[in-house]
This record gives C-alpha cells, sequence and structure tokens, in this order.
C-alpha cells in the first residue's frame, strides 16, 4: 500500500520506528518503577549502555564472541518436510537452538557480560526461571572470570536438576528462593534484592525484554543481532522477506529480537505467541496480554495477570520459560499500535508441534519454540504455497526431555 | 494544616522527634490491626505506617514480605485497608495515618478513586515505593488535589537533581532509606546519615524521617538525633510474627513503648 503512494520514502521516515522514548517509555508502557535505592544504580547503567552501545571497540568485541564464542550467525532452515506435511505456507526455522547453551538467551549474556566488565562490575547476577538463563549467564560469567550467583526459585530447581547442575558446573551459585509462589518472578525480587544490597561491586543481568529501562531496549537490542541476520538471509534463501514472523512470548526476548528489524519493514506480519497452558477460559495460563490488563511490577508498565485487587496471580505453563505472569513493555505497545498481533496456544498444542518437528525435520525444539511452531502450523495450511512464514527456533529441547517424557506418561 | 503537618508542628514546639512504627496490614489477621492501630497510638506512635500488602513487595526483605504474604493468606485488599483507616478514626482523630506499599494494587483500583477514599476514610499520606517522582506526577496529582499527602523515598544514592524532583511533588514528610538494601538489613552507618541529613535540608524544607534497619532502643536513640523522626518496620513486624494472637499487641505495645522512652531522651 506504501509503495504506491507517491511520497513513501517520506512517509517511512516518519514512521520509522523509534521506541523507546528517552525515559525508557514505549507508548504509555514500560518507565522506571523502582524504588529510590535502585535509582543511582539504573542511571549508572544507562549512562554506560548509551555510550559503550555506540563504541566501535565495544562492538568489535561484541561482534567477535557472538561469531567464535556464540558461533553466529545461526542460520535459516527452511523446513520442507514440515511444510509439505502441512499443504500451506513455506516454515523457515531460524535457528537460535544452535547457539552455544542452546537458545537464544546467551546473545544477550554476552552483550551485558562485556558491559558489565567495561563498568568494573566484578559479580553478576541473574533470575532464572527453566534455567536457561541462569545456565547462559553462568556461561559468560566463566568466560570472563567474574563471580555469578544465580536466583532460582525452589519449585523450578526442583523441575530443572539438570540446568541447575549446569550452572554449577559453571562456577555458579544457585540460592534457592523459598518466598511467594517460588518461580521466576520471586527470583527476580530476589535479584533486585540482591542488587540494591550489593550495588557497587555488582551487575544485574536480567534475561528478558522487562524490567526498568534502560533493561527492555538493551536486552532487545542485544538479540537484535537475530532479526539483523534475517533481513540479509531471508532474501538468500527464500527470495525475499517473510509474510509472517513467528515467536513465542514469555518475557519476549527472542520474540523481540526477531521482530525488531522486521518493525519497519511494510507487510511483514508480527505474531508473538504466549502460552495459554491448560486453555486461556481454565485460568490456568501464562497469557499476560492475551487475558491480562496494564499495570506495574518489576519496574515497568505492561500488561500483566493480575486479579481484581492488583495482586498478581500464578502462572501456568508446560514450559517454565513462558512461565511469568508479565510480559516486556514493548510487546504491550507493539499490541496496542497494532503492529504486532498477539495470539495464544494451549500445552497440547505445542506438544503436537514439537513431536511433529521431531518426527518430520529431526529437529527437537524447546517447548517455548513449539509454542510458535505450533501456532505456524495452524495457519501454514490456511496460507497459499508461495506464502513465507519465519518462526523463531528460540531453543533445542534436550532440557525439556524429563516434562515430555512424564506428560507422555513415559519413565526415563 | 493536614494532620501530618500538625504533628510535626507539635513535635517540634516539645522539641520532641516522631515516632513511627510501620505494620502491615492485616498481619496476622485483619481482625487485630485497627486494635494494633489504636495500642501503637497509646503507647506514643506519633504517625502510624500502615502496608498494603503485595504479592511481589521487590523493595522489601524477607520479614515484611512473610508479613505481606500472611495478610493475602486472609485475602486482605486495598479496599479492607481503607475501612480499617475508617474504622480506627471512628476512635482516633489525631494520629496521622500513612498508606505505604506499592503502585499496583493502587493502579487496579484507580487513582482518582483511591485519592477519594483516602480522603474519606482519613488517610493522611501514601507512599508508593516504585513509583519515583519521575513516573508519579499524574498519579499523585490525584492525592494533591485530595489533599493526601504523597511521601517519597531518599535514598544515600539519592542525586540532588532527583533531591529537587522530589522536593516539588512531596508533601507531610521526606523517608530517607538509611544504608543500601532491602528492609530489615543490617548494618546502619550513622556518619554516612549525619553527613547527609543536612545536605538533603539545603533541597527540602519538609521534616525528615530515617528508616530501614533501626532495630532497638539505642539505634533509634542514635538515629533520632539526627532527624525529625524514626521509622521502625521490619522489627515490630518481627515482633509480630514472634508472638502469638493472644500476646501480639501487649508485646508489640511494649516494644514500642521501650523506642518512645529511648528517642525522649534527644
Amino acid at each position: 500500500m506504501q509503495r504506491k503512494s507517491p511520497h513513501s520514502s517520506m512517509r517511512l521516515r516518519k514512521l520509522a520506528y523509534n521506541y523507546p522514548d528517552s525515559t525508557g517509555h514505549f507508548g504509555p508502557y514500560g518507565g522506571i518503577y523502582v524504588a529510590e535505592t535502585l535509582m543511582g544504580a539504573l542511571d549508572e547503567l544507562r549512562v554506560a549502555y548509551e555510550h559503550y552501545s555506540v563504541d566501535p571497540e565495544f562492538k568489535a568485541e561484541l561482534a567477535y564472541e557472538l561469531k567464535h564464542y556464540v558461533g553466529r550467525p545461526s542460520p535459516i532452515y527452511h523446513a520442507r518436510h514440515w511444510s509439505k506435511r502441512l499443504d500451506g505456507a513455506q516454515i523457515y526455522l531460524k535457528r537460535e537452538d544452535l547457539n552455544h547453551t542452546g537458545a537464544h538467551k546467551v546473545n544477550n549474556t554476552v552483550g551485558q557480560a562485556l558491559l558489565a566488565k567495561r563498568m568494573g562490575k566484578p559479580r553478576v547476577i541473574a533470575e532464572t526461571g527453566a534455567g536457561q538463563h541462569g545456565v547462559a549467564t553462568a556461561t559468560v560469567a566463566a568466560r570472563y572470570g567474574m563471580e555469578c550467583v544465580v536466583y532460582m526459585g525452589a519449585e523450578d530447581i526442583k523441575r530443572q536438576a539438570t540446568n541447575v547442575y549446569r550452572m554449577k558446573l559453571l562456577g555458579a551459585t544457585v540460592v534457592p528462593v523459598e518466598s511467594g509462589s517460588k518461580t521466576l518472578k520471586d527470583a527476580l525480587n530476589e535479584a533486585m534484592r540482591d542488587w540494591v544490597t550489593n550495588i557497587e561491586n555488582t551487575f544485574y543481568i536480567i534475561g528478558t525484554v522487562a524490567g526498568p529501562h534502560p533493561y527492555p531496549m538493551m536486552v532487545r537490542d542485544f538479540n537484535s543481532v537475530v532479526s539483523q541476520e534475517c533481513m540479509l538471509q531471508m532474501p538468500e534463501l527464500a527470495g525475499r522477506q517473510p509474510d509472517a514472523v513467528i515467536a513465542c512470548v514469555g518475557g519476549g526476548s527472542n520474540a523481540m529480537g526477531i521482530f525488531h528489524s522486521y518493525i519497519d519493514v511494510p507487510g511483514v506480519q508480527l505474531i508473538g505467541v504466549e502460552a495459554a497452558g491448560s486453555g486461556i477460559a481454565s485460568g490456568q495460563h501464562a497469557a499476560a496480554i492475551t487475558a491480562g490488563k496494564p499495570g506495574v511490577l518489576h519496574g515497568n508498565r505492561t500488561y500483566l495477570l493480575q486479579d481484581e485487587n492488583g495482586q498478581i496471580i500464578e502462572t501456568h505453563s508446560i514450559s517454565a520459560g513462558l512461565d511469568y505472569p508479565g510480559v516486556g513493555p514493548e510487546h504491550a505497545w507493539l499490541k496496542d499500535s497494532g503492529r504486532a498481533q498477539y495470539v495464544a496456544i494451549e500445552d497440547s498444542e505445542a506438544l503436537q508441534a514439537f513431536h511433529d518437528l521431531c518426527h518430520y525435520e529431526g529437529i527437537i525444539p524447546a517447548l517455548e519454540s513449539s509454542h510458535a511452531l505450533a501456532y505456524a502450523a495452524k495457519i501454514a495450511p490456511t496460507m497459499g504455497h508461495d506464502k513465507v512464514l519465519l518462526v523463531n527456533l528460540s531453543g533445542r529441547g534436550d532440557k525439556d526431555m524429563a516434562t515430555v517424557a512424564r506428560v507422555s506418561g513415559i519413565e526415563l | 494544616m493536614s494532620r501530618i503537618q500538625t504533628t510535626f508542628e507539635k513535635l517540634k514546639q516539645r522539641g520532641c522527634k516522631a515516632l513511627i512504627p510501620f505494620v502491615t496490614a492485616g498481619d496476622p489477621n485483619p481482625q487485630i490491626t485497627v486494635s494494633l492501630m489504636h495500642a501503637l497510638a497509646e503507647v506514643g506512635a506519633d504517625i502510624i505506617e500502615v502496608g498494603v500488602p503485595f504479592s511481589d513487595p521487590m523493595a522489601d526483605g524477607p520479614t515484611i514480605q512473610r508479613s505481606s504474604e500472611r495478610a493475602l493468606k486472609h485475602g486482605v485488599t486495598l479496599h479492607d485497608v481503607l475501612d480499617m483507616v475508617a474504622e480506627f478514626r471512628t476512635k482516633d482523630e489525631r494520629t496521622p495515618v500513612v498508606l505505604m506499599g506499592y503502585g499496583n494494587p493502587i493502579e487496579a483500583m484507580g487513582w482518582e478513586r483511591f485519592a477519594t477514599r483516602c480522603a474519606q476514610t482519613g488517610v493522611d499520606g501514601v507512599l508508593t515505593v516504585d513509583f519515583p517522582p519521575e513516573e508519579s506526577h499524574e498519579a499523585f496529582g490525584h492525592l494533591h488535589r485530595h489533599g493526601v499527602d504523597p511521601i517519597f523515598l531518599l535514598a544515600p544514592t539519592t542525586s540532588d537533581a532527583r533531591i529537587e524532583q522530589v522536593a516539588k511533588l512531596a508533601r507531610g514528610y521526606v523517608y530517607y532509606v538509611s544504608l543500601k538494601g532491602v528492609t530489615g538489613a543490617g548494618h546502619l552507618d550513622l556518619s554516612a546519615i549525619a553527613q547527609k541529613i543536612p545536605h538533603i535540608r539545603q533541597h527540602i524544607g519538609l521534616p525528615i524521617g530515617v528508616g530501614f534497619g533501626i532495630r532497638d532502643a539505642e539505634t533509634a536513640l542514635a538515629v533520632s538525633k539526627l532527624c525529625d523522626g524514626v521509622v521502625i518496620g521490619s522489627r515490630i513486624v518481627q515482633e509480630i510474627e514472634s508472638s502469638n494472637e493472644e500476646s501480639v499487641i501487649s508485646n508489640v505495645a511494649r516494644l514500642v513503648k521501650e523506642l518512645r522512652l529511648a528517642i525522649n531522651y534527644t
């Protein structure tokens, strides 16, 4: 539509996406909602990030690490066999599962660790749900010789014993969090408390595009290498950009990563897939945009799952990585502005996609990514064979073996 | 003149410092809170801070988080807390009450409705821990219009520019957080407080309360010499936690009375 307009280039410039604003707002969302005790540290971080994000030396080191340590660029793979079975749109997979540590999370932890190093912080802390971000943080802490403490809900520690052991192997201290619901949100609360107490020597590596400014912007920027690569890879491989980009959304870091460069590209639909758990109607889900309403938690204004009194409610998803009651503020804005659409996929649908990808493509996807795959499988048959879907395969499924076996009634 | 202002004026005339205890509404149960507030006023609390329970109290330590959890188990809502203040006001017109908590329960109620209810029930001040001045102009405009004082935190790390910002919005008193960390932490640094308070006074004319890390008569006395009031939270909540339901009021009253006597010597 815009291409036909004689003023298209001017209109495009005007439309150029430029969020957040200088105070960290994406429209009404985002911002800095923290206690006074953290304001100084956030200010220090913002200034450092503003400086180093355009520093040629920093950018060169980050690029080197992403190439040689993480293994970037990750390939895009045309899932021909599965697409044929679905008999519709062609599905392409961005293979973030092939990164070192097996997920997109490391793109961000490498970036933040390099920043921590430059800021002279010898100690890094992180929160983790399934353990993926904890492992990615422990990994870079080992790589750069930093002390690492990871906060993890006591419930999650029980569910993710292998990842706990991985973190310990990498030299991290894993602290069980016994407060609240003993899951990701409580781990985040606890990490914030550590940070506020140890501000001088500690850098808090947040794992998703949430938290107070500058975190949502910074985590998005470090992950946007994913869409920068896709912009070059898709024309090479598919002859054009995709009709839609699909990614799962918990906090939303892998989705922001693969959406970001496409926001200004007209004609590319952006679709975020939330976890519908046992179904939205059941109340047992983690779909903050689909079923939540705006509020303030963990330093930012965004969509939240909360009761009518503003208390945050517990979430449910087969995938621990999507089990979070909020969502990054930029997603809230992309939803309200209409630039992205958000849908929800139930546990059973995600599991079906998990098995299908194993079966038809020989790829074991993470249960998180399986939500995005499931939505692609849902819409592909309704589209022509010439249509192109790009799915972020944000992580590999090795960590989910025990969960999948259990729900399949198999004892390992 | 607001109830908070009147209170500080009177204290000043008598050369006294304010004693500001904190209890979480509904801890250990919702039936006890109003009686507990009366008991606090009786033994010499000048202002009572009432915690509004929240599921994710990020800036609080484990002690106050547990008190929030106990209250939430009883289903205590912001509406209930406001009703408790209204009930307290039927017998106490004098003691200022400040609600302290996190922004989201207020967001869920709506700021205008909340401010209206505060004015109706007799809430004098509101401290939302996670709403710094940058994000508070609209929200606290509602409070200003209804004559409810927004209370702000200041930290050792707060810059002069931000103290100025707080000065524009704050009413009643400001609350200086005496240490880095969360509520209930240890290591109180008196010399740092002694340095920072005069500095804050250059920017803000309001009385300054100091809290976080005050645990006993000795620390209360030492801190009270440096400021206009001392806030005691975690220590009181610990007392509630370690008491049974029959003894909780008398135990808390005994503790607060000790603190009252201690700071009277300033």
